[in-house]
């Protein structure tokens, strides 16, 4: 994954330059850390990368397809298949099953069965040591457990890339403990390709690389 | 698949808010059953009240009108010439009133596709002599079997058999006006006398009641060949003959070729009668008018509730899309949300139209001018049903289209942002 000269403005309520010509790649199997100062543009730049935000200037290469231009109906496929989301809150729907709320991006993507899903689902569920969750509703777990929760959704179509937006920002030293655990443990036992934003500067520390940003622009990677 | 997905997605939000979702169901549930109740009801009340006319009037009638010759001799002789001829006080010659050749007249009719049935009508003008006082009326004379076929003649005989017209000689059924006016009974026999001086005895054996009580105090039925005898007239003497097309709207057409062809005077229904077809249709206007302003009503009711759902559910649209939902997936959640209110309340709403419209159907409804009528009149016509079924369909859809395109365009970033 690549950035390339990315720019973003704000304009409400006047035109500011949030970010200022950003340039970085992401390899396989990194486990990359961005910190920095509240709105030195680290969120920013995230959602960026995410294909959630498509208003900026320059070009985002995600596994070697240029996201620039692209329809919203791409744009949303791409999330679905490549990328992984954990952000600062849980976002599950509590309509559904801790189990369903897993599958739902798998239902979306349609590779397998629903039956497949269910079972893939299961497993990351145990991956994360909460498979007796499973068929409890959202709002009956803990603030901990439903981040492993979201971590699992964030897991179960096999994405390139985990992007996570302070996901240990909501939750005591105990559940953050735990929550980098389970990133270590994806980057080293299943090479998984992690990018996440936080300012807890611990965390960061443990990650194999930072990158440090102020005032929109990359001063350490 | 993935129809599947987002319609198990839609089911879980509308079951979330299963008290919101059952108040609009409930709204278009009322609306379609007052529109189809409201349809039935007004629909068989005209089709009462048209009957009360259309049922008895041929949609084409024959006869022969007595009037001026079109062809006055001046215009003939001076016809190459210029100038207008000034003809005054033109008076009709003395003709005969039946139409003639009209056994084949009937027969050739008989034969075309168009028409459903003929019935050939005599009309005398007669006296009804009650002891010392003579009672003008009219004594039609009919077949009653192709009457009865055509123009529901037995709906408005009540008292006696109609088929005993053609059965007893000399008989005749009296209006009911007429009888009470002359105090006779069943059985009873009453003096007719033509215009032209005739006497005849006829038996009564019934009574008719049409629901107009002028008709009923002047005119009384009799077989064709009881007043063919009253006039002294021979056995092909037949004044109007009535044709009943089987598309009613044909008429007007009908009734200008068979002027000609026949070289007879011809009235279609609707010349006769326009009063009635413009008092039944503003009446089924209003009646749909107010059913859809019913169901737009609902719409804005699920409009709100899916609004609201919308600014609820948020975080979730919002993380649906950060996970890999696109806009119209989105788009399709809300508005499968909206159908489903609509197709549930929209069958609730048929059945619940049906249920009160065979309701009122049973309510007792007597009048002396209907007597074939018992209970409040309904029209069970599947139109009605139909129109309410797609209309409840469209009005969700669209009360569901505009949150829908809202929820679509949602920014996951700005949520998520924001928390």
């Amino acid at each position: 994954m690549e950035s390339l000269n990315v720019t973003k403005y704000f304009h409400d309520p006047v035109t500011i330059k949030i970010l200022n010509d950003i340039n970085f790649s992401l390899y396989e199997s990194e486990f990359v850390s961005i910190i920095g100062k509240s709105g030195c543009g680290k969120s920013t730049l995230l959602y960026i990368l995410s294909t959630m935000d498509t208003d900026y200037e320059g070009d985002i290469v995600i596994d070697g397809v240029s996201m620039k231009g692209k329809s919203e109906k791409i744009l949303a496929r791409v999330r679905n298949e490549k990328i992984g989301f954990v952000f600062q809150f849980h976002y599950l729907l509590n309509e559904f099953s801790v189990l369903k709320n897993v599958m739902l991006p798998g239902l979306k993507l349609g590779l397998y069965s629903e039956k497949e899903i269910e079972h893939r689902a299961y497993e990351k569920l145990k991956i994360l040591g909460i498979e007796n969750e499973a068929f409890k509703m959202p709002n009956q777990l803990s603030g901990g457990q439903k981040q492993r929760v979201a971590i699992a959704r964030a897991l179960i179509n096999d994405p390139l890339l985990i992007m996570g937006d302070e996901p240990t920002g909501n939750l005591d030293k105990k559940n953050s403990e735990i929550v980098f655990d389970i990133f270590q443990e994806l980057a080293q036992e299943f090479k998984q390709t992690l990018l996440i934003v936080t300012h807890d500067n611990e965390f960061a520390a443990r990650t194999t690389r930072i990158i440090e940003m102020e005032d929109g622009q990359i001063i350490r990677m | 698949m993935r129809n599947k997905l987002i319609f198990q997605i839609a089911i879980s939000l509308l079951l979330a808010r299963w008290k919101q979702t059952l108040v609009a169901a409930i709204g278009v549930t009322f609306s379609i059953t007052m529109f189809v109740t409201l349809l039935s009801f007004m629909t068989g009340l005209n089709d009462l009240l048209d009957g009360l006319i259309l049922n008895r009037t041929a949609h084409v009638r024959l006869f022969k009108e007595l009037s001026i010759s079109k062809n006055q001799p001046a215009d003939v002789y001076y016809k190459n010439t210029k100038g207008h001829n000034f003809i005054r006080s033109v008076k009709p010659k003395n003709e005969r009133l039946d139409i003639s050749n009209s056994g084949a007249i009937i027969s050739t009719l008989q034969k075309d596709t168009r028409v459903l049935g003929v019935a050939p009508k005599i009309t005398a003008q007669v006296f009804y002599n009650v002891g010392s006082i003579d009672l003008t009326g009219v004594i039609n004379g009919i077949e009653p079997l192709e009457e009865n076929r055509l123009f529901k003649f037995n709906d408005y005989v009540t008292a006696g058999n109609f088929l005993d017209l053609k059965n007893i000689p000399n008989s005749v059924i009296l209006g009911k006006g007429l009888a009470e006016k002359m105090m006779v009974t069943i059985g009873d026999v009453v003096q007719v006398t033509t215009s032209k001086g005739e006497r005849l005895s006829l038996k009564v054996v019934g009574f008719f009641q049409s629901g107009l009580q002028d008709i009923d105090k002047v005119q009384s039925y009799a077989s064709i060949k009881t007043t063919q005898k009253l006039l002294g007239a021979s056995a092909n003497y037949i004044t109007d003959i009535q044709v009943k097309l089987k598309d009613i709207l044909g008429a007007p057409a009908a009734a200008k070729e068979f002027e000609s062809f026949y070289e007879v005077d011809a009235i279609d229904i609707q010349t006769a009668n326009s009063q009635f077809e413009t008092g039944s249709s503003v009446r089924s206007l209003i009646s749909y008018a107010v059913g859809i302003t019913l169901l737009i009503v609902a719409g804005f009711g699920i409009y709100n509730i899916l609004n609201m759902m919308i600014y609820e559910k948020m975080d979730s649209i919002a993380i649906l899309k950060a996970v890999g939902f696109s806009g119209g997936d989105v788009n399709k959640i809300f508005i499968s949300i909206a159908l489903s209110i609509g197709l549930f309340g929209g069958a609730m709403g048929l059945l619940g139209g049906l249920g009160l419209s065979s309701l009122i159907d049973q309510i007792p409804f007597n009048t002396d001018s209907l007597p074939t009528v018992k209970t409040y009149p309904i029209n069970y016509n599947p139109n009605f049903y139909i129109i309410g079924g797609i209309f409840s369909i469209i009005t969700t859809y669209f009360a569901g289209y505009f949150p829908a395109r809202k929820a679509s365009s949602i920014d996951p970033v700005i949520i998520i942002r924001g928390k």
